[in-house]
């Protein structure tokens, strides 16, 4: 028998290592002690209802939002890196590059004011691109991937459908090759219809690029198509995570047993 | 390539007054490479439930599930994706994929995932979806929209574009008419032969007959019912 | 009242103290903002009340001031300036650039080469440049500090995506000594290399937004672009028709309503030195 065909967990470092991170606000808990290893081309899924602190979270982890205490560890090109206490330049830098960051309303993630190619092209010249030919072909390409006409480079987001702003947010956010992406219920705002579009445009480009992503949505029939781990939280702890399928079939965990009966069809 | 050693399951309800109901115990068995498991037992005996203790969405209570020197049952999450990926294959009854996507990719997508090339991903399923006589002109619609026995076949072409060394067969020939399910017994014997050990369910009789080298009643893994 | 009413150049000694702080802190950080608490001036803002300030907070008593609006010393803000000094600092005045110590302007950089010694000192509206793309000035701050100035091209895409070329004529943003990007007030972008390598010291002044910056006497200071469009310092097409120079920026002048026009120096001293030499243009020779 062909023995390629085994596929052996390699010893590999994580991308992302999550140690201890709490948020308060107050005496109100945003996120409590909550630690968790992130693989490269993971997807890990974050479910909980509002308010369970997984937005709160999801800042944190992207340094929109400096947590109390932990550490968020991060697999940089010069290895690894608590990019907690990293300084802002180098945490932008971080978000330019190796990091994304999509939002749930297109409009927080885009420029509304400059052209879809612009937008796509931000990022490729806030790290140094400066041949104009080559940003727009870059962003035509793009547009290409998320399935965007390439005569709609030059409009502004401000015409586009709310599914057409969302897919344009993925390529402005993917154009530079992140390794991670953080998402906060990416189909969020958008019909039944256009989220199933989206979540198979989501699918391929994390296949194909190997990127790993966080998301967080309260859809559980999101999270089963996309990640493949899943965390759930509430109140600001994580009661499970684990593999996507058992923690939804065979939830262990009295809150995600009723999160998963609650749902009408999963 | 696959043994299963003093396993058990239950569920707690916790919702329900933290009622813990047993609903196996003890179960062992083993597959070799080539060989094929039948599991029968009444409905509700617990076949699907092994079944998904094996695939891994069901928790174990206690006991060992070993499918290619990977236990299943202490397994991290990524070390199942990744056996799930390569190892062991599932052939459910039911077909859960992203609507709108094209069958043709959704029988692709396994292959996909293991890093292979996309024109060679498409040819392989078209390949398979001719074989499970697909029609052509289905291959660019999702298969949400077909019937019963048209998605059935598309699980299974899904399941078997890859050559797992281990596969789980949820009534693969259910819901198929007769000439389909000579195609899928085919594809069955053509998988035991390259080595695959399967484990199946299957109600038809005679196919259980035609690819089972043995038999195992779950029955006997209940947990006996206090009165 | 009488002028011996107000203080030497109009400010008092504190408030240019703090200015003269301000302008020795943009001095050492070129191409940096820096805040100053920016006082009334008796003028409407948008007339040069930044300019107004940092000329009197650098005036002496033996300046020879200029002042020039679009190139122009005869124009009504550039007189109204010229003669508020005159009034209270009454230092000597010209409109000569080679002759002046201290040329304050609004939105051009004179012909004539300046030399060491000179201070050239803008009128600013908006000093920061990042703001048609990023209103919040508290994240503009940070994307100076942070050096986080992607957008700045995203403008000039978004130019060459409209226009097929850099269409900012004027405002053009530079870079300086490879750190700030610095809005050089609206002068023409024909202007912009005068910037870069100046002996003469740059000072830029924006009264309503409180803002010093400053260029230090040969001082890098490049205009952004793309590889592929690279930044032109554009002018109108022709020569003066006044005085025959091809090499300096016009203006152009509608003279009747058959669509006659002409294109005269907007940098009238220039021009008029130029013509006092024997140089005679197109419609020089009617005048």
């Amino acid at each position: 028998m062909d023995l390629s065909i085994y596929v052996k967990v390699k010893v590999q470092e994580p991308l992302l290592s999550v140690q201890g991170l709490s948020k308060f606000y107050g005496k109100r808990i945003g996120c409590d002690a909550v630690s968790f290893d992130l693989f490269p081309g993971e997807v890990l899924g974050i479910v909980g209802e509002s308010g369970s602190g997984k937005s709160t979270l999801l800042s944190c982890l992207a340094g929109h939002l400096a947590p109390d205490s932990g550490k968020v560890i991060f697999d940089t090109a010069q290895g690894p890196r608590d990019t907690v206490v990293m300084g802002e330049a180098e945490r932008r830098r971080l978000g330019r590059t190796d990091w994304a960051f999509v939002h749930q309303n297109p409009r927080d993630g885009l420029r509304m004011g400059v052209s879809a190619g612009g937008n796509v092209g931000e990022r490729l010249m806030a790290v140094g691109a400066r041949h104009y030919g080559d940003i727009r072909g870059q962003a035509l390409d793009w547009l290409g991937r998320v399935e965007i006409a390439a005569d709609r480079i030059d409009d502004r987001p401000t015409g586009f459908s709310g599914g057409m702003q969302q897919r344009l947010q993925i390529a402005r956010n993917l154009v530079t090759g992140p390794r991670l992406v953080f998402m906060d219920e990416p189909t969020g705002g958008l019909d039944v219809s256009v989220q199933a579009r989206l979540l198979d445009l989501l699918r391929g480009l994390v296949r194909q690029m190997g990127l790993s992503a966080i998301i967080v949505t309260h859809d559980l029939a999101v999270v089963r198509l996309l990640a493949d781990r899943l965390m759930v939280m509430k109140g600001g702890h994580v009661v499970e995570q684990g593999l996507t399928d058992q923690v939804l079939d065979d939830p262990q965990h009295a809150y995600t047993q009723l999160l998963v009966a609650s749902v009408l069809h999963v | 390539m696959i043994k299963i050693s003093n396993l058990s399951k239950s569920f707690t309800l916790h919702n329900q007054g933290a009622a813990v109901i047993p609903v196996m115990t003890g179960a062992h068995l083993s597959v070799a490479p080539g060989e094929c498991l039948g599991l029968v037992g009444a409905s509700g005996s617990g076949k699907s439930t092994l079944m998904r203790l094996i695939w891994g969405n069901y928790v174990a209570a206690t006991g060992s599930i070993l499918v290619g020197g990977v236990d299943v049952a202490r397994a991290a999450p990524r070390e199942i994706i990744a056996l799930r990926r390569g190892t062991l294959g599932y052939v459910s009854q039911f077909l859960r994929v992203v609507p709108r996507v094209p069958t043709v990719d959704v029988v692709a997508e396994p292959l996909l995932t293991l890093g292979v090339a996309q024109s060679e991903a498409r040819a392989r399923a078209e390949h398979l979806l001719a074989q499970l006589n697909i029609p052509e002109r289905l291959w660019s619609l999702s298969p949400t929209t077909f019937s019963g026995g048209e998605q059935q076949r598309v699980n299974i072409a899904r399941g078997f574009v890859h050559p797992y060394p281990a596969m789980l067969l949820d009534e693969p020939t259910a819901s198929l008419d007769a000439v389909n399910r000579e195609v899928v017994l085919t594809l069955i014997e053509a998988a035991k032969a390259r080595g695959a050990a399967i484990i199946g369910i299957f109600h038809d009789e005679a196919a259980r007959a035609r690819l089972c080298d043995r038999v195992v009643d779950v029955t006997q893994f209940s947990p006996a019912v206090p009165a | 009242m009488t002028e011996q009413a107000y203080n030497f150049a109009y400010l008092d000694e504190q408030t240019k103290t703090m200015i003269r702080r301000a302008i020795l802190k943009g001095v050492a950080i070129p191409g940096y903002q820096v805040p100053f608490a920016s006082r009334e001036m008796p003028m409407p803002y948008g007339w040069g009340t930044g300019g107004v300030q940092v000329t009197a907070a650098c005036l002496v008593p033996e300046d020879r001031l200029k002042v020039i609006d679009q190139g122009a010393d005869d124009t009504t803000n550039a007189v109204s300036i010229r003669r508020f000094f005159q009034r209270t600092a009454g230092v000597a005045v010209t409109e000569t650039t080679s002759e002046a110590t201290l040329i304050q302007t609004r939105h051009r950089i004179p012909e004539t080469p300046l030399h060491e010694g000179q201070i050239l000192i803008y009128q600013v509206p908006i000093p920061e440049p990042l703001r048609f793309l990023e209103p919040r000035e508290s994240e503009t701050r940070k994307m100076h500090e942070l050096e986080d100035y992607g957008l700045m091209h995203v403008k000039l895409y978004e130019d060459i995506a409209r226009h097929g070329q850099i269409a900012t004529s004027y405002d053009y943003p530079v870079k300086v000594e490879g750190r700030y990007v610095m809005d050089p007030s609206p002068i023409p972008k024909f202007d912009n290399p005068k910037l870069g390598g100046n002996a003469a010291i740059q000072l830029f002044g924006a009264g309503r937004e409180q803002r010093i910056y400053a260029l230090p006497p040969y001082t890098q200071a490049i205009s952004l672009d793309f590889d592929d469009h690279p930044f032109v310092a554009s002018k109108a097409d022709h020569a003066c028709d006044l005085c025959a120079a091809g090499d300096s920026y016009l203006d152009e002048v509608v003279l009747d309503d058959q669509g006659n026009r002409m294109f005269v120096c907007s940098d009238t001293d220039y021009c008029g030195g130029r013509r006092a030499a024997g140089h005679v243009g197109r419609l020089g020779g009617e005048g």
